[in-house]
C-alpha cells in the first residue's frame, strides 16, 4: 500500500476546499439570499448576519408579488409544474422512442445508417436560435405554438440525440456473443433485447435519462418563443422577476432554489449510476 | 442426434472471402474438431450454423432440412463460446437455465434439468453465483452446462477450453469424450490444439484458409497429412522438416543427411532429382554409437523435458536443427558431440514445391507417436 504523509493530506484537504468553495459558494450564497429581503440583499458590504424571513417562498408559492409599486401576479409554481412536466414527458418519450433506436444503430449496419446516426446527433451542433424563426412559423401553420405536445416535440430536438448517442456506445459494449448465446438458446429477439441488452445497458440508459432531464430542464429559448406565459417552465418565468420597480433578487433567489432542488435530488439520487454510466463506456477494456 | 451437411457455402466480409466454397458433412451422432490456425474461419463456420450470420452462397441443411429461413432460436442447437459470453447479470443458475426458460417447462423441471447437468459438471456448489463470482474454470462450466441443459441434438463447442488453465484443460480432454458421448448429441468442436483433436474427435476436419484442407479419422491425419502444413501442425514437438535432393542406387532411392546416406525403402523412382522435403517425427529418431551403421554426428544443443518425454534439439553439421525425442527417463547425452540415427522406414517425403505428401510413413504411428 501506498503511504501518504501528512504533509501531502493536509495540502490534498487545503486543494479540495479551495475547489469545493469555488463550485459552491454560489449555490450557497443564493440560498442565503433567498432568505433576506431585496433591502438586505442590496447592503453594501454584504453581511451573512441577517434576519432569516420566508417571504420571498410566500410570495412563490401564493403567486403575490408585492413590488414598490403595487401587487404583481406570478405564475412561478405553475412554471414550476410546467418544468417538470415538460421534461418527465420530453424524457420519457424520448427514451422510449431513442433506445430502441440506439440499439438499432448499434447492432444493424445498414446502408445509411451511419448518416442518419450523425444527422441525430447534428441536431446539437446547431444553435437553437438558427432554426427558432422558421420553427415558430411552422408551428403556427401546423397549430402547434404554445401547446404542451409542440414543445414536447422540440424538447426532442434536446432529448433524443443525447439518448440515442450515449445509449448507442453502451450497447456496441455489450459483446455480441453474449446475445448470441441468448438467441442460440431459444429466445426471440425481442426476449434478447428485453432480458439482455436492457438490463446490461441500465446504468448507461439511466445515465442518459438523467442528462437528458438537465438538458431540458435548463432549456429556455424554445419555451420562451414557442409558449405563452401559462405553458412556460421556470427558466422562462423567472423573467417575470424583472419588475418595472425593480429587479426582485429575494424572489429570484428563492426560485432558482425550487427550480435547482428536483435536478439536485435527482443527480444526487443517480449519482452512483452517473458516475458508472458516464465512465464505464471509457474504461472498460 | 441429428446430422449436419454444409454445401458449398462462401461468406464474406467485404472483399474479406472468410470461408471459401466449404462443403463438409457431420454424421449423426458423430464428433467432429475443425482444427485450424486462428483466422482459418472456424468460429463463422459454427455461427452460420447456428444462424447468428447468414451465409453469401450455400446451404445449411441441419437434419437433411434446410435451415436458411430457420431463425437462431429454433434450430435446437447449444453452443459454447470461446470467450464464454455469460450473461453478467444473471447467476450460474439462470444462465444454465435459460435453454430451458425458452421452452414451456415448469419450474420445477427448469430446476431439476439445471441441477442434472450442474451436477454432471460438477457446478452445482455454485449455482447462485453470478459470473464475476466465478473462477474461470467454473466460468467455462457453466458454459458448458448451457450448452448441454437444453439437450439440442447439434451441440457446437467454440474452443471451450481455450481461455482455462492447463490443468484443467487436461482434465477436460479427458472428461469431455465420456460427457459428449453421454448426451448422444452430433457435435462440431472447434480447437486449435492438435491433442485437444486428436483426443476428441471421431474425425478431425482441418481447416485453413477458409477451406478444408484434410478430413480424416485422428490417425488418418497423423500418419498421411496431406501437406507438410498439417504434417506440422500434427505432432508435439513438431515434425523435423529438411529439404534433400533424392538419389538413387540400384537397390533403391536414398537421402542424404550430412553425407550419410539414409535408404528409403519402396519409394518410387521418379523423386529423384526432385527438390523435397523430407519429414522425420522426433519419436523416429534415435541417439546411436559413432560406429553404428547410418549414424550421422551431431552436437547436442538443448534439453527439454516435455511431460511423459525428454526432448533434445541437435545442430546436424550444416547447422540444421532436429528434435530428437525419447521416452523420459531414458538415457541420453546432454551436451558435445553425439550421433543419430534415422529410420528411413518411417520417414514422410513432400514435395518442396506444392508441399503436397510424396509419401507417408511406411511405418504408420500411433496418436501418441509409438509405433504402432
Amino acid at each position: 500500500m501506498e503511504t501518504t504523509s501528512t504533509l501531502e493530506k493536509t495540502l490534498r484537504l487545503i486543494a479540495l476546499t479551495l475547489v469545493v468553495i469555488f463550485f459552491m459558494f454560489p449555490i450557497f450564497w443564493i440560498f442565503l439570499m433567498s432568505f433576506q429581503t431585496n433591502e438586505t440583499i442590496l447592503t453594501i458590504p454584504p453581511s451573512i448576519i441577517f434576519t432569516p424571513t420566508l417571504s420571498n417562498y410566500a410570495a412563490l408559492i401564493t403567486g403575490k408579488l408585492t413590488t414598490a409599486a403595487g401587487t404583481l401576479d406570478i405564475a412561478f409554481m405553475r412554471n414550476l409544474g410546467n418544468s417538470i412536466f415538460l421534461s418527465v414527458t420530453s424524457v420519457a418519450l424520448a427514451l422510449v422512442l431513442g433506445v430502441p433506436a440506439a440499439y438499432a444503430f448499434a447492432r444493424h449496419k445498414f446502408k445509411g445508417s451511419e448518416d442518419i446516426a450523425f444527422t441525430l446527433l447534428s441536431f446539437r451542433f446547431a444553435p437553437p436560435l438558427l432554426v427558432l424563426l422558421p420553427l415558430t412559423q411552422y408551428f403556427q401553420w401546423l397549430g402547434l405554438s404554445d401547446t404542451y405536445f409542440g414543445l414536447i416535440w422540440v424538447y426532442q430536438l434536446i432529448c433524443l440525440p443525447l439518448i440515442l448517442w450515449i445509449v448507442r456506445g453502451y450497447f456496441e459494449d455489450i459483446s455480441a456473443d453474449v446475445e448470441y448465446a441468448y438467441r442460440i438458446a431459444g429466445h426471440s429477439w425481442f426476449a434478447t433485447f428485453r432480458k439482455i441488452a436492457l438490463p446490461l445497458a441500465g446504468p448507461g440508459i439511466a445515465a442518459a435519462g438523467l442528462l437528458a432531464f438537465i438538458f431540458a430542464w435548463n432549456n429556455f429559448v424554445f419555451a420562451l418563443v414557442l409558449a405563452s406565459a401559462d405553458k412556460q417552465p421556470v427558466t422562462v418565468g423567472a423573467l417575470a422577476f424583472v419588475t418595472s420597480s425593480g429587479i426582485q433578487y429575494g424572489q429570484i433567489a428563492s426560485a432558482i432554489v425550487l427550480s435547482v432542488t428536483p435536478t439536485l435530488a435527482l443527480a444526487l439520487y443517480a449519482q452512483r449510476y452517473l458516475v458508472e454510466g458516464l465512465s464505464l463506456g471509457a474504461v472498460k477494456g | 442426434m441429428t446430422t449436419l451437411q454444409l454445401k458449398n457455402i462462401v461468406k464474406r466480409y467485404k472483399t474479406n472471402t472468410v470461408l471459401d466454397n466449404l462443403s463438409l458433412d457431420v454424421a449423426d451422432g458423430e464428433t467432429l474438431v475443425l482444427f485450424g490456425p486462428s483466422g482459418a474461419g472456424k468460429t463463422v463456420l459454427l455461427r452460420l450454423v447456428a444462424g447468428v450470420i447468414d451465409p453469401e452462397e450455400g446451404q445449411i441443411l441441419i437434419g437433411g432440412e434446410d435451415v436458411a429461413d430457420i431463425d437462431a432460436e429454433h434450430r435446437g442447437i447449444g453452443m459454447a463460446f470461446q470467450n464464454f459470453a455469460l450473461f453478467p447479470h444473471m447467476s450460474a443458475f439462470d444462465n444454465i437455465a435459460s435453454p430451458l426458460t425458452a421452452t414451456n417447462a415448469t419450474k420445477d423441471a427448469i430446476s431439476a434439468g439445471v441441477h442434472k447437468v450442474a451436477k454432471l459438471l460438477k457446478i452445482d456448489h455454485v449455482l447462485s453465483h453470478h459470473p464475476k463470482a466465478l473462477s474461470n474454470g467454473q466460468k467455462q462450466r457453466t458454459a458448458l452446462a448451457r450448452a448441454l441443459a437444453g439437450s439440442p441434438p447439434l451441440l457446437l463447442l467454440d474452443d471451450p477450453l481455450r481461455n482455462v488453465d492447463a490443468k484443467l484443460r487436461f482434465e477436460m480432454r479427458l472428461e469431455l469424450p465420456r460427457l459428449l458421448a453421454a448426451q448422444g448429441a452430433t457435435v462440431v468442436y472447434v480447437t486449435q490444439d492438435y491433442k485437444e483433436a486428436m483426443a476428441l474427435g471421431d474425425r478431425i476436419a482441418v481447416m485453413s484458409q477458409g477451406r478444408i484442407r484434410q478430413i480424416g479419422t485422428p490417425e488418418d491425419i497423423y500418419n498421411t497429412p496431406a501437406d507438410i502444413e498439417i504434417a506440422r501442425l500434427f505432432g508435439d514437438p513438431t515434425i523435423n522438416l529438411l529439404d534433400v535432393t533424392p538419389k538413387s542406387v540400384p537397390d533403391g532411392v536414398y537421402v542424404e543427411l550430412s553425407n550419410v546416406k539414409v535408404a528409403l525403402p519402396g519409394m518410387p523412382s521418379d523423386v529423384v532429382g526432385k527438390t523435397c522435403v523430407i519429414g522425420l517425427r522426433p519419436e523416429t529418431i534415435a541417439f546411436t554409437d559413432a560406429g553404428a551403421p547410418g549414424a550421422i554426428p551431431v552436437t547436442v544443443e538443448a534439453e527439454t523435458p516435455l511431460n511423459e518425454k525428454t526432448v533434445t534439439l541437435v545442430l546436424t553439421a550444416r547447422g540444421r536443427e532436429i528434435l530428437v525425442s525419447r521416452p523420459a527417463g531414458t538415457p541420453g547425452p546432454v551436451s558435445g558431440p553425439a550421433h543419430i540415427a534415422v529410420n528411413g522406414q518411417a520417414a514422410f517425403l513432400f514435395d518442396k514445391e506444392s508441399g503436397g505428401l510424396i509419401r507417408s510413413a511406411a511405418t504408420p504411428m500411433t496418436r501418441n507417436g509409438e509405433a504402432a
